[in-house]
């Protein structure tokens, strides 16, 4: 791997604003297009690229699976955490209203934490997908 | 060619003006499928390995959900149907209260997040029992496979 320079100062370059993309899709979603779905998906694949240009292992040493796993998992109780916060503070399940005093600040909030929650299970489990998938 | 594929109906979707699944479309179908199909056709021979066993209680629980699905479809109403209930009111009430309840521009985002949270969370929790699924099935026989190798290599 180490004779291919143009990939690899190519993604290098490439691979920041990859990232910065995914994290604009993920928190602008309520603006423009986009949402936690492809949000998660498009910060995979910046990882992915990663891992095709240095190596698996070397993606592996910066992101090892059992931190995916925990990680797929957190994303998940983000999501059902925001819904039983809704509970908690005299709502309905997921009923994002009593979140803030405001009900559509309310909205706004609990819409950006479940986003959130997508994003990250989605992002987790599409890497461990991938690390599975990958020959080492 | 599935990559492909999903390019053209994404553009397809940006044509009739569903940005958000075309999004969905390319960055998933053209992007991540294709990827996972071309490492699954690496990790895998060209002939196949015998059957080990044949096991009947699995067959036995995806014929059983199988049947309680086709079950559930008795009660969707007929294609085409105009007096079903999704062309009745709901697309106008959530065209016409969304602004004044959610108060954010992408209407998509809030029928996902806010009026759909149920089904979203269900989508999510597809997505993470596929990653523990595909996990079990392939993560494991790997590490076997692995500790095997080193233990032969160090015999």
């Amino acid at each position: 791997m180490e004779h291919h320079l143009v990939l690899r100062v190519i993604a290098k370059l490439l691979i920041p604003l990859i990232l910065l993309f995914a994290l604009y899709v993920q928190f602008h979603g309520e603006y423009g297009s986009g949402g936690g779905f492809q949000a998660g998906v498009i910060f995979a694949s910046g990882f992915i690229l990663y891992a095709l240009i240095f190596g698996i292992e070397t993606l592996r040493k910066v992101v090892p699976l059992g931190l995916l796993r925990i990680v797929s998992a957190l994303g998940l109780l983000l999501y059902i955490g925001t819904g039983v916060a809704g509970m908690l503070l005299g709502g309905n399940f997921l009923d994002y209203n009593v979140l803030a005093t405001d009900p559509v600040a309310g909205q706004h909030l609990g819409i950006l934490l479940i986003e959130l929650g997508v994003g990250i299970t989605v992002a987790a489990v599409m890497l461990m997908m991938f690390y599975v998938f990958a020959k080492p | 060619m599935t990559g492909i594929f999903s390019l053209v109906s994404a553009c397809l979707f940006v044509t009739m003006g569903a940005v958000d699944v075309a999004f969905t479309e390319a960055a998933v179908g053209a992007g991540i499928a294709t990827l996972l199909f071309l490492c699954t056709l690496a990790l895998t021979s060209s002939e196949e390995s015998p059957a080990v066993r044949h096991s009947f209680i699995p067959f036995f629980v995806v014929f059983v959900t199988g049947a309680i699905l086709i079950y559930g479809t008795i009660d969707i109403p007929e294609f085409g149907d105009a007096s079903a209930p999704v062309h009745q009111h709901i697309a106008e009430r959530f065209i016409q209260t969304s602004p004044v309840e959610i108060g954010i521009p992408n209407m998509v985002t809030s029928v996902l997040a806010s009026y759909r949270g149920y089904d979203t969370l269900g989508e999510v929790t597809v997505v993470f029992t596929a990653g523990i699924g595909v996990l079990i099935l392939l993560g494991r026989g790997r590490r076997e496979k692995l500790v095997k190798h080193d233990s032969d290599s160090s015999a």
